[in-house]
């Protein structure tokens, strides 16, 4: 299991610097520059920028400064759009606002997920399975940008109850529709995979013999059953970290929430390098940092399952 | 066709070139050996209907498929709307454009004081109408031709991608299957890392920076984009089916009559994987679609005087709280394509596999 983790531990760092060395080579492969605007600059100004940022130099001078100060001292340097801001600071003030929304969303999904699939795979075939899965297709089916300003219509400027978006700290009220609209997907996804996981371990020998003892139907499903049904949902939870980080940034969009997403976007639209490569990176080493916990997680839950 | 004995056809696999003895079409085309004796009537047969092609798909196998979908209920309410969607979409800009004399986006007044957004079934002095179903949008354009045209851009981009994935995800899947040893090693661990990469952050990267100054540039990156990123699924897909292929016996028989490796792969195994290329490439397209939305909704994608789903949804989102049907109708309108599309997606999996089911 050791020797796993440090392989693959192995694989993932030139991974992540092939990730860093793609941004780069997309944001400097493209045309024009992040002072280029409508109007043409003076030469002797754009000399004055070129020199200052350093794009006098030739590429893999930079394209080399870039990478030792990432590598050496983890330094993206500063924020050309925020000016003086180091791009290091704004990922750790924008990060727990994504992190939040995402793990609340992450968790209701769960609650909700799999207690309705466990129901609908022991009432298989019965009209709540047939319009609970229904259901999970709409959820499946409606983008979370078109359920967003749809609830926020509802619940928002309909009936008041909700703010309809603006961060107001980490505990209030204005959460509960950025929650609710990432966490829909995940819920009906959940919903399905634990049906179809549980499906499949009802009918396995093992659940019979527990029925057979004579324990409650109660202890077999959720002592017994729920352990090997709930495996696809925990090798799904690596794939739904990295939607989930692209879908903090339609939320974040549609709630106007200060996180990571929104400042990725901005960055993007600014040509903003530094800030750019910081965030692909963080989210690059994030993903493959969880989908390392998850294969761990996996073999330490299903026996079976043994890595070299 | 009928006549084939049943051993000749196993049944979760579709090998329309294959005579019982193994003897590839392709070098078999000799009258003379046809002609020895029954055994060869029926490699005759087969290699008969493998030159028309699509009589063999229409044998069995696809037959049936076709009976256990059209029992199944929702897979065909999903394939009625696409359908209708789809046709809708492509003949509803013109038929607008006959009957109402302008394209879908056509702003009738460039007056700011003038453009209003219209509610649905409303004309411009507030009373009913039957000219705008949808409404209006703020640039006063009619919004059920938008969506429509909408449809169009929408529904083309995920088809599109999903050609391209399917060309990338078959043949890199094949060969790494076929191939197999240490060149299917390296191949396959390139895919579980672009696999965990955050390649939507890496598409809007692509798309923000090479972003085009011409709507039909942008579309094309977008192309070159989608298609570029959801091919990983399809190669596992294929090489898994490769694998489980590559040691029967029709592909010895091709081995041994000199078929070339190219020619094997291509001909010989990857029409055998099509259940699950068809199946998969089915559930490509809403993913697709919603990816495409997605972007066109941060606005990296699709770009004014074109339109999407997304991208409608996108201005719409904006005036939610004043003029809500702007979000609703291409939002419902994309939901239920996208919805159908799963069904369908599901039903064909179950219909081409009986296997795979889930339940």
């Amino acid at each position: 299991m050791l020797r796993f983790i440090i392989r693959r531990l192995i694989v993932t760092i030139p991974t992540i610097l092939v990730v860093i060395t793609i941004t780069w080579g997309l944001i400097r492969l493209a045309p024009g520059n992040f002072y280029s605007g409508e109007k043409k600059l003076p030469a002797a100004i754009e000399k004055n920028i070129r020199e200052k940022y350093g794009l006098d130099k030739p590429w893999y001078q930079q394209y080399g400064k870039t990478m030792w100060n990432i590598v050496r001292h983890l330094d993206f340097g500063n924020s050309l759009k925020y000016q003086g801001q180091p791009v290091n600071t704004i990922i750790s003030r924008s990060l727990p606002v994504s992190a939040e929304v995402g793990i609340l969303a992450y968790l209701l999904a769960l609650l909700v997920g799999i207690p309705v699939g466990s129901f609908a795979a022991l009432k298989q075939n019965s009209k709540w399975d047939y319009s609970s899965m229904a259901l999970t297709m709409l959820g499946i089916s409606v983008p979370n940008f078109v359920l967003g300003p749809i609830l926020v219509l509802v619940f928002a400027l309909g009936l008041y109850w909700l703010p309809p978006s603006r961060w107001d700290g980490f505990f209030s009220r204005n959460l509960i529709l950025p929650v609710l609209t990432l966490s829909a997907v995940y819920m009906a996804y959940i919903a399905r995979l634990t049906r179809a996981g549980m499906l499949e371990v009802l009918r396995s020998d093992y659940i019979r013999t527990a029925r057979a003892k004579g324990l409650s139907e109660r202890a077999v499903v959720i002592r017994h059953a729920l352990r090997g049904g709930l495996m696809p949902v925990i090798s799904y939870t690596g794939p739904a970290l990295a939607f989930l980080l692209t879908g903090t940034v339609v939320v974040e969009k549609i709630f106007a929430l200060p996180g990571l997403g929104n400042y990725f976007i901005q960055a993007s639209l600014n040509r903003d390098e530094p800030l750019v490569i910081g965030i692909v990176a963080f989210i690059a080493i994030t993903l493959l940092l969880m989908n390392l916990v998850v294969d761990v997680a996996y073999a330490f839950l299903d026996p079976r399952v043994r890595y070299q | 066709m009928d006549k084939t004995p049943k051993h000749s056809r196993n049944p979760t696999t579709v090998e329309p070139a294959l005579s019982p003895l193994g003897v590839p079409p392709a070098e078999s085309h000799d009258p003379d050996i046809i002609a020895l004796g029954p055994e060869m009537a029926v490699a005759e047969g087969d290699v008969r209907s493998a030159e028309d092609g699509e009589s063999v798909r229409g044998s069995s196998l696809w037959r049936d498929a076709w009976r256990r979908l059209l029992k199944n209920k929702l897979a065909v309410f999903g394939l009625v709307v696409v359908a209708v969607i789809t046709i809708a979409s492509i003949t509803g800009p013109a038929i607008i454009k006959a009957a109402s004399g302008v394209t879908p986006d056509y702003i009738p007044s460039n007056d700011v004081k003038l453009i209003k957004s219209f509610p649905p079934f409303t004309g411009p002095d507030g009373k009913f109408s039957w000219s705008h179903p949808m409404g209006t949008d703020n640039a006063g354009r009619d919004l059920f031709a938008r969506v429509l045209q909408g449809g169009q851009i929408s529904l083309f981009v995920g088809i599109i991608s999903t050609l391209v994935s399917l060309l990338i995800g078959v043949s890199y899947g094949a060969i790494a299957g076929y191939v197999g040893g240490r060149v299917d090693n390296l191949m396959m661990r390139l895919v579980d890392v672009l696999y965990s990469l955050p390649y939507v952050i890496l598409v809007i990267v692509l798309l923000s920076m090479f972003r085009s100054q011409t709507p039909r540039g942008q579309l094309v990156l977008l192309f070159v984009a989608l298609g570029s990123v959801s091919w990983l699924t399809m190669a596992r897909i294929v090489r898994g089916q490769v694998l489980s292929l590559k040691n029967q016996e029709f592909v010895l028989a091709a081995h041994a009559t000199g078929v070339s490796t190219s020619r094997i792969i291509f001909r010989h195994l990857v029409p055998n994987t099509l259940g699950p290329v068809i199946v998969y490439a089915t559930l490509t397209i809403p993913q697709v679609m919603l990816t495409e939305a997605f972007l066109s909704f941060l606005g990296f994608g699709v770009q004014a005087p074109l339109a999407s789903w997304g991208s409608l949804a996108s201005d719409g989102a904006q005036n939610i709280a004043i003029f809500p049907w702007q979000l609703i109708f291409p939002g419902v309108t994309m939901a239920l394509t996208l919805f159908s599309l799963n069904f369908l997606g599901d039903g064909l999996r179950d219909a081409l596999d009986p296997q795979m089911r889930t339940d």
